[in-house]
């Protein structure tokens, strides 16, 4: 895929990292915070690139994307616990867990797009959205429900080694993270870009109508697009609550808005985008959170860190709301 | 009679395609003046320009003896230019006398504390809305449809509505994108009445057709524009044997 | 019509009368019959009347999707505290703060909108959202390194209004009669909120009220008429986080505290909702709309744990999850079955059910 040169992620990362003459502490903490960033990024990458499936052909925000998220955190941590407690080999335990996990949310996935989406695929804006917030907190208070309001530790199921690269720690977990994501991005791109199947997805998202005269059925391709994105909320879910150890039924949320975010900063229908977006956002974001006492002099601290999501999508929004890797449209008369 | 609107190498390219190249057009005050063309010749694309829909790439428009707002398409109504458009857009689900109040939006004043406090002013200006736009309904001939909604009226009178909202922004240059569209014989005879009318009342008219029987009975000048540029602009007979224009619809003969 | 018995409706004026004297007894009729809670949620129902109204100016007749209207709430409540409790010191009368909060809201709602407006409604609701959050975590961590607001702990002993000398959180003596706190508060939010009802009512027939529905209808249309677009939907958004920040001083007088907690995005959500299945554009729609997500939900939270212990003996479900639990299927439900509402403008129920 060729990505066109465009200065404003550059400019943005400017903006937000220190100059070295005044602020920087050592380029080992600038390295760590790129490197946590890239972790944090790779997650948004893939629950951004949930939004940009259904966007792109459906033209709809998927709200309740977050908390299929969240679901798949908390199905894949109650079937680790219950995998670990057969003895099962943690490997085997990791993957039967995510495919449970996948599974889970798939299905969860499709039952919302028949029930909340599809009806009102010709009605005005609001009401999807309306339906899509119903979604949303209905899944949260069946998860608070089924798994109480409290955190839940996430059992380890990879090794906890460390390594040290260029004075850059880097543990396990987040190698898995930002590897298995990549991998899975390339995987979905190549799906997309060379096959069949992502011929008929692309099509789709251009001209829905069209595409059904060439015997494309849009109802299968929009179904196949909330089971992808789906599949990728279980396994972003999963690899959060890894990383970070818990997971609780508010998790959601937060990251559902910021993956927006990402995706929206990529260039929203973009699956590149999506990609570039996230990770660009996660390294915004840690490297923001990292120096944003040493930027005010003390005035704000890392609490305001999810600001930081905020202001991104605000800012691209407003100045340039085809994203970074996103097409300019221009207003139709 | 002077000039009331002078367009200068207008040009307007989207991406690799050039819509508009280098076209100029005067219209005189009192004149009906028509803009003729093959299909995607640019003919909408030069109102949208003029009308603020699209920006500009080159050119300019002197309107009155002002610059033009170009890009603004508020502002060019404020100015005095108003155009109905090609596929008719009204405010569908208010009444027809709403939709043509909401166009003396430009020529009234009143505010959010004259509404709220409804004080003796605001109640005047009102009034007199209410009373103008029965008036402009009356003029366009769908007065007694006056309370149904916009969606609700046949398409003739829909069309009417739209010239009665548009007047309603006292224009002094009402443009016109193939206003006689979809309609019969008959319908076109009352549209022509109604431009003449116009005409006779003061407007200048600036008018799209593919109708070329409607445009040559009517138009005291037409433009012929055919990839972007104009070919011809003169008297409707001399147009009608410019072999330019004889060509662009027609083709070469072998 | 009908032969026989005459159905004609009351002439308007026994109508009127008939209102305004069940609006009078209503506080009586409800703290004796159902007790001073009730007569609570009957007040902070009537600031949530307030409060919807406003959002209906922004999104029904402006139709412009805004998911973090509560931080102008936010702003006129923090704005209230800040100037009338011990936390500065300052003790400002009511008639100077709660047009400063209004204001202050007001400001915040043009910084918000100048740049946003022109986004498309899925983008301006995601843009809205956002901001709602940024107001509440700001909120939340502005406690250091100066202390704005407190923080988590938010403001307390806030003051409350004083009408006349005599403050709303005191009974008043009257002709012999004792009437108490909560009952004049009633009386003094009706006021408002019946101001703020004619105000919307007022605007919705203006020049003004016109060009909101010309740009909803059809956003170019409305532009080629001469209508600013921008600066006529900048006006709604501001006019709307005014009435917000109205609402949000009396709310703070009126519990005497404010924390960022009461300002989550959920807020924003049942206030858009209010809107929304209330009748979105239709004033009388959008008080019911309030009303009813006001008392239902109170009246669940009180009544779910006795219903299920008689039923089956024993709470399974927490009420409060079961009560949110059924809020997020009845929008679901709403917007599927019914989505002008529940008591939509006559004409804009065709509008959304031409599906």
């Amino acid at each position: 895929m060729v990505v066109p040169y465009k200065p404003y992620g550059q400019l943005a990362l400017l903006v937000l990292c220190p100059p070295p003459y005044r602020i920087i502490r050592g380029v080992d903490i600038f390295l760590q915070q790129v490197a946590n960033g890239l972790t944090l990024g790779s997650i948004y990458a893939l629950v951004a690139l949930g939004y940009t499936l259904v966007y792109g052909i459906l033209g709809l925000i998927n709200f309740a994307h977050g908390e299929v998220v969240m679901v798949g955190a908390l199905t894949a941590l109650a079937a680790s616990k219950f995998l670990l407690a057969a003895a099962l080999p943690p490997a085997v335990v990791f993957v039967l867990a995510f495919l449970l996990a996948a599974a889970v949310c798939m299905a969860l996935g499709v039952v919302i797009e028949r029930i909340a989406y599809r009806p009102l695929r010709n009605a005005p804006r609001l009401a999807p959205l309306i339906t899509a917030i119903g979604v949303s907190i209905i899944l949260q208070q069946l998860a608070m429900m089924l798994w109480g309001r409290s955190y839940h530790a996430m059992p380890q199921l990879l090794p906890e080694t460390a390594f040290v690269l260029g004075g850059v720690q880097i543990t396990m977990i987040q190698l898995v993270i930002i590897g298995v994501a990549g991998l899975t991005m390339a995987a979905l791109l190549v799906l997309v870009n060379r096959t069949r199947l992502g011929r008929a997805m692309r099509a789709t998202a251009e001209s829905p109508s069209i595409a059904a005269l060439m015997g494309v059925d849009a109802n299968r391709i929009i179904v196949l697009a909330f089971l992808i994105g789906s599949a990728l909320a279980a396994l972003a879910g999963m690899l959060v609550a890894s990383n970070y150890g818990i997971a609780h039924y508010n998790m959601g949320f937060m990251l559902g808005l910021k993956a927006f975010t990402a995706a929206v900063l990529g260039g929203i229908g973009n699956l590149a985008g999506a990609v570039v977006g996230g990770l660009l956002l996660g390294v915004i974001e840690a490297l923001g959170a990292g120096y944003i006492g040493d930027l005010t002099g003390g005035v704000l601290g890392s609490q305001y860190q999810d600001v930081f999501a905020f202001f991104v999508l605000i800012g691209v929004l407003v100045l340039r709301p085809a994203g970074l890797l996103g097409e300019r449209v221009a207003e139709r008369a | 009679m002077t000039a009331l609107l002078e367009a200068r190498n207008i040009g307007k390219r989207f991406g690799g395609v050039r819509a508009l190249q280098a076209v100029s057009l005067t219209i005189q005050r009192g004149e009906i003046y028509g803009l003729i063309g093959p299909n995607g010749a640019g003919k909408t694309t030069f109102f949208n320009v003029l009308t603020g829909l699209y920006p500009r790439d080159e050119g300019e428009v002197i309107f009155a003896g002002e610059p033009l707002p170009l890009g603004e398409p508020h502002r060019v109504a404020q100015a005095g230019i108003t155009r109905t458009f090609q596929n008719i857009r009204l405010f569908a689900n208010m009444s027809a006398r709403e939709n043509v109040m909401v166009g003396r939006h430009a020529r009234s004043k009143v505010g959010v504390a004259g509404a709220v406090l409804r004080s003796r002013a605001q109640r005047e200006e009102e009034a007199a809305i209410s009373r103008r736009a029965d008036e402009l309904l009356a003029y366009v001939g769908i007065n007694a449809r006056a309370g149904d909604l916009a969606k609700n009226l046949s398409y003739g009178d829909q069309r009417r509505l739209e010239i009665a909202r548009a007047l309603a922004t006292e224009p002094q240059l009402l443009a016109l994108d193939e206003p006689a569209a979809g309609m019969n014989a008959t319908e076109t005879a009352a549209l022509r009445g109604l431009i003449v009318r116009l005409r006779d009342d003061g407007f200048t008219v600036l008018l799209i057709e593919h109708d070329i029987k409607l445009v040559m009975g009517l138009c005291d000048r037409i433009a012929v524009l055919d990839y972007g540029q104009k070919i011809a602009d003169d008297v409707p007979a001399a147009v009608q044997r410019n072999p330019k224009v004889i060509e662009a619809y027609l083709g070469t003969t072998a | 019509m009908s032969a026989g018995m005459n159905n004609a409706r009351m002439p308007r004026n026994v109508q009127l009368a008939l209102a305004v004297i069940a609006l009078a007894v209503l506080p009586f009729m409800v703290s004796a019959g159902l007790g001073n809670t009730w007569l609570r949620v009957l007040d902070f129902a009537l600031l949530y009347v307030m409060l919807a109204l406003g959002l209906n100016i922004v999104v029904g007749f402006a139709g412009l999707l805004d998911l973090g209207y509560i931080a102008f709430y936010a702003v006129g409540a923090y704005v209230y505290a800040l100037l009338a409790s011990p936390h500065f010191g300052l003790h400002w009368p009511v008639w100077a703060i709660l047009p400063l909060g209004a204001l202050a809201a007001c400001g915040f709602g043009v910084v918000l909108g100048a740049p946003t407006l022109r986004l498309r409604g899925d983008y301006l609701a995601i843009v809205t959202l956002g901001f709602g959050e940024i107001v509440r975590i700001f909120m939340n961590n502005l406690n250091a390194p100066v202390n704005i607001t407190n923080g988590p702990k938010g403001i307390a002993s806030i003051d409350p209004i004083q009408v006349g000398g005599h403050a709303l959180a005191q009974p008043l003596e009257i002709f012999g009669v004792t009437v108490p706190a909560l009952v004049l508060t009633y009386y003094f939010f009706l006021a408002l909120a019946l101001l703020v009802m004619l105000a919307g009512l007022r605007l919705q027939n203006s020049r003004i009220g016109r060009a909101w529905a010309a740009i909803r209808e059809d956003e170019m249309a409305a532009k080629a008429c001469g209508i600013n677009t921008r600066n006529i939907k900048l006006l709604a958004f501001a006019m709307g986080a005014s009435f917000g920040g109205l609402a949000g001083g009396l709310f703070a007088s009126f519990q005497e505290f404010v924390s960022p907690e009461s300002f989550s995005l959920m807020e924003s959500i049942m206030v858009l909702c209010m809107v929304v299945l209330g009748g979105m554009g239709h004033i009388p729609g959008v008080i019911l709309g309030a009303l009813v997500l006001t008392v239902l939900p109170e009246a669940f939270r009180h009544g779910a744990g006795p219903v299920q212990q008689a039923v089956f003996g024993q709470v399974l479900v927490d009420p409060e999850n079961l009560r949110m639990l059924l809020f997020g299927l009845a929008l679901v439900a709403v917007m599927l079955y019914r989505p002008s509402g529940l008591w939509p403008d006559p004409r804009h129920r065709q509008e959304f059910n031409s599906r």
